[in-house]
């Protein structure tokens, strides 16, 4: 295998998951010859390997897949592609002239220049730590993820009878998964006044199962010094914050959290990118490119999303702006810049391009209902209902922006007023 | 028959058995958890004080700095993460001034080398992430820091080594008085021996009185501590103190070993000496505190946090002494510097076991040095490389956030861990800022494979905290695959 080793590429791709697989393919579709991916996992397919229920895939292949499936179909496209795939393998450090160095079971500690970087590492789940909860430390207490790594992939279970603090989707999917692997889930806590996972997965996760899902609550101590005994529930007030005077106990041997997820953004941050607090991840122009020249970004390293076929989608075009920038050819660059306006919490792109057709993703920082995007004067577009857990996607035509050169443009949503 | 049993293996029993085990002595260690240091060492600010902070005519003053100087040697002996970065003692208000003098002379009169008073230009010039407002700080050199549990695991592996015999595990439930010294009663096992040594931390109250030992009263001071992110590695480069109170250091900014900052304790007195638990209320406190002398510091940063209980005595001062009942010496209420003492107070101890007529004669095979874990992120590119040529486990990374190797986890095991916080404490896997998320299960895979440990039977720290369980319809469970 050593013999087959490159040290010079078009385009290394930092993740295996499905943003970096699509990159991968999107990279060698716009040209670029020599694409590596590299991989921390024995297998690539990132997180999808361990989502073995359906939903994946309705908007990119137009059919329900498996996360497994979904993973299959790119890992089988790639390899179409003579990429070279390095798996079991760990980025130490990324220089700002693009060198990476590498560790690897394989290869040993390695050395690799590149022409341009894509990162797609993906990210991780907040733990209790991040959110402070109070008690003792027993086992019992785990990530939604590690759960469902610990019940998909190797057929054992977290507990038996089983609370769930925070409503994010891993949290919903795993309150459905153990309800079938024949646990007691007691309930779904959530501090916000609204849920945080689909609208889908609450239906069918926890409606269809009758789970309970108690918003503006959480868990304010861990009882138990071995393993989870009792958790003690509390209302929180406007702020947040526990109302100790309305709690009470309930009993359970297991807490899963799902309580947000954080993009890996430690090599970006190392490589000292301008970041965006709003998304966790590093600012972008249209073709997202960070502000180092070179190194793209795409998927939930990027921002957070709550739909693999949009990383596909995201990461694709991450990928083939990558190989442009490795094979000389470059587009001018962006001339306006994206500010959060009213209701808005993150978009991403943060800047865009009048020169070509322009995709934007976005957040809401509530729900709300009957209500109107505008972008600038020139946009605008109404929505029946927008949540913050649900993406909004815009593709704003060639032409739309025009009359904005050089300027700063503000996204708002706000409420339609009533006639 | 034993020579001597310790009863207790944190940091003070680990160091003593070391000691001991340079003579002729049959010595066993016998300690409740299911490994080493899982007590209030483990649950510990990690700090090698000055030796200028006690009193010089109380224990923890003479002990804290003769302890203090033998840190360098023990860490390369026993190959544990020790750093000797100083420490930073702020005045924030005018009426502190004063107190920063007299700690000064305090420390000077005890021979502590290298105290000096900063003026605010110094300190905003050497740590220009404190407050501006502070006043003048006492810059003390000789303060460190250490990975507690590393140096109970060196102690004890060394200890283990020169032939002391370790049984964790096994809580005591019994003592009585024989005619040639005592009987112990375990869960596991009986023992009888000539000398006992009880360093049973806050049972040793317990253990005393199982014999009618117990001349002492212990109470329990709580101290909470938070961890932070990498991302505020380096914002302060020595421990930062501020000017302490009646019953503790104050809450202190401690950059540990291996880099992160550390916020804490705080010190709540409680009743159950297992109560572990943190709270909001000490969260709030400790991170108030801190930012009026570091404002950039974060409880959104917060990766983990703990807490551990100091066992204190009635008289506050260490109790190193012969108990009233022959034979049988009581180690307790050894809260701070009770870490940075601990070599001081092994050999404290061996003086009392001379006085008291035991034998004490040098093994001619004795050896100071262990082999020590193998630390991937310490070693040079080049030592990489011929770690990874040697055994490719060294270029497989199983906890990313801390970039622990499989081949680290492996002697780990190999070593004696056999809990998730076994490994954790030992290597590092799983202490990061995912907090094991994307490692536990690859760790749990380990045990199962160099320890022949089911899945279903992993525990985070020993029996009663299991991890897992099989699925209802025991199809492939455990099956590792």
């Amino acid at each position: 295998m050593k013999g087959l080793l490159r040290k010079k590429y078009d385009v290394v791709i930092v993740g295996g998951g499905p943003a970096g697989l699509a990159a991968a393919l999107g990279a060698r579709q716009a040209g670029a010859e020599q694409v590596l991916v590299i991989d921390r996992e024995i297998e690539a397919g990132g997180i999808l390997n361990q989502c073995i229920h359906s939903g994946f895939g309705l908007h990119y292949f137009k059919e329900e897949l498996t996360g497994p499936e979904y993973a299959e179909r790119f890992i089988r496209s790639v390899s179409g592609e003579s990429v070279e795939v390095f798996s079991n393998s760990y980025v130490l450090d990324i220089t700002p002239d693009l060198q990476l160095e590498i560790i690897s079971g394989d290869y040993g500690h390695l050395q690799l220049q590149t022409k341009a970087v894509v990162l797609a590492m993906g990210c991780r789940e907040r733990t209790r730590g991040a959110i402070r909860t109070p008690g003792f430390r027993p086992a019992g207490v785990m990530t939604a993820g590690l759960a469902q790594k610990m019940v998909n992939m190797k057929g054992l279970l977290p507990g038996q009878r089983i609370a769930i603090l925070g409503s994010g989707d891993i949290g919903l999917i795993m309150a459905r998964r153990l309800t079938l692997e024949g646990c007691e889930v007691i309930g779904v806590y959530e501090v916000q006044p609204y849920s945080s996972g689909l609208t889908r997965n609450l239906v069918q996760c926890l409606e269809d199962f009758d789970i309970p899902l108690q918003l503006s609550s959480t868990v304010a101590f861990i009882h138990g010094k071995n393993r989870v005994e009792r958790l003690t529930i509390a209302p929180v007030d406007a702020q947040l914050s526990p109302d100790h005077s309305r709690a009470r106990d309930v009993n359970c041997d297991t807490l899963l959290l799902s309580i947000g997820l954080i993009p890996e953004n430690e090599l970006s941050n190392k490589l000292r990118l301008r970041m965006d607090s709003a998304t966790g991840g590093p600012q972008v122009s249209s073709n997202l490119e960070t502000s180092l020249p070179g190194v793209f970004a795409c998927g939930n390293v990027l921002h957070v999303h709550d739909l693999v076929d949009f990383v596909s989608e995201e990461a694709l075009r991450a990928g083939r702006f990558a190989a442009e920038v490795a094979t000389g050819l470059r587009r001018p660059s962006d001339n306006i810049s994206l500010q959060s306006g009213e209701n808005v919490a993150s978009i991403v792109p943060q800047s865009l391009s009048p020169d070509r057709e322009q995709i934007i993703y976005l957040r809401v920082k509530q729900p709300l209902k009957n209500c109107i995007l505008t972008i600038g004067e020139r946009y605008e577009k109404s929505f029946r209902r927008l949540i913050p857990s649900e993406m909004i996607r815009l593709t704003l035509p060639q032409g739309v922006l025009d009359r904005y050169f050089g300027e700063n443009l503000r996204i708002d949503v706000r409420l339609r007023e009533e006639a | 028959m034993y020579d001597v049993i310790i009863i207790g293996g944190g940091v003070i029993g680990c160091a003593l058995a070391r000691e001991l085990s340079r003579y002729q002595l049959r010595l066993a260690l016998l300690e409740k958890e299911v490994e080493v240091g899982f007590g209030t060492s483990k649950t510990n600010s990690g700090i090698i004080h000055s030796g200028h902070h006690a009193p010089a005519d109380t224990f923890k003053g003479k002990l804290e700095w003769l302890g203090n100087q033998n840190w360098d040697q023990l860490a390369r002996e026993l190959k544990f993460g020790f750093r000797r970065i100083g420490e930073l003692l702020l005045a924030q208000q005018t009426e502190d001034l004063d107190y920063l003098h007299k700690l000064k002379m305090q420390g000077e009169a005890k021979g502590v080398p290298g105290l000096e008073i900063w003026p605010p230009q110094k300190i905003q010039k050497l740590e220009p992430n404190l407050s501006h407002s502070i006043l003048q700080a006492l810059h003390a050199p000789t303060a460190a820091v250490v990975n507690p549990y590393e140096a109970c695991f060196g102690f004890v592996t060394c200890a283990q080594q020169n032939g002391t015999e370790l049984f964790c595990g096994s809580p005591v439930l019994a003592i009585s008085a024989t005619a040639a010294g005592f009987a112990i009663k375990t869960a596991q096992h009986n023992f009888s021996c000539r000398i006992i040594i009880n360093s049973a931390g806050v049972f040793a109250d317990r253990v005393a009185a199982m014999v009618g030992a117990a001349d002492f009263k212990l109470i329990f001071r709580k101290g909470e501590e938070y961890l932070l992110d990498r991302r505020l590695q380096g914002i302060v480069s020595r421990v930062i103190f501020p000017v302490p109170s009646a019953t503790s250091k104050g809450v202190l900014i401690i950059p540990t070993v291996d880099g992160p900052i550390m916020v804490g304790p705080t010190a709540t007195a409680v009743t159950d000496r297992e109560d572990l638990s943190t709270s909001f209320t000490g969260a709030s406190k400790v991170f108030a505190t801190v930012r009026q002398y570091c404002p950039a510091i974060s409880e959104r940063d917060t990766i983990t946090e703990f807490a551990g209980l100091r066992a204190v005595a009635d008289s506050e001062d260490f109790i190193i002494r012969p108990s009233p009942v022959k034979n049988f010496i009581n180690v307790a209420g050894i809260q701070s510097p009770g870490l940075t003492a601990a070599p001081a107070i092994a050999t404290y101890v061996i003086e009392l076991l001379r006085d008291e007529g035991l034998k004490l004669q040098e093994k001619s095979t004795w050896k100071a040095e262990i082999d020590g874990p193998p630390r991937f992120t310490r070693m040079t590119l080049k030592e990489r490389n011929a770690a990874i040529h040697r055994d490719p486990a060294y270029g497989r990374i199983v906890c990313r956030c801390e970039a622990v190797t499989e081949a680290e986890v492996l002697h780990a095991i190999q070593h004696g861990a056999r809990t998730l916080d076994g490994v954790k404490f030992r290597v590092r896997a799983g202490m990061g800022r995912c907090q094991g998320g994307f490692c536990t299960m690859r760790i749990m895979d380990l045990l199962a494979q160099a320890a022949g440990l089911p899945l279903t039977e992993t525990t985070k720290r020993g029996p009663g905290s299991e991890v897992c369980y099989p699925r209802h319809d025991n199809l492939s469970a455990g099956d590792g695959g």
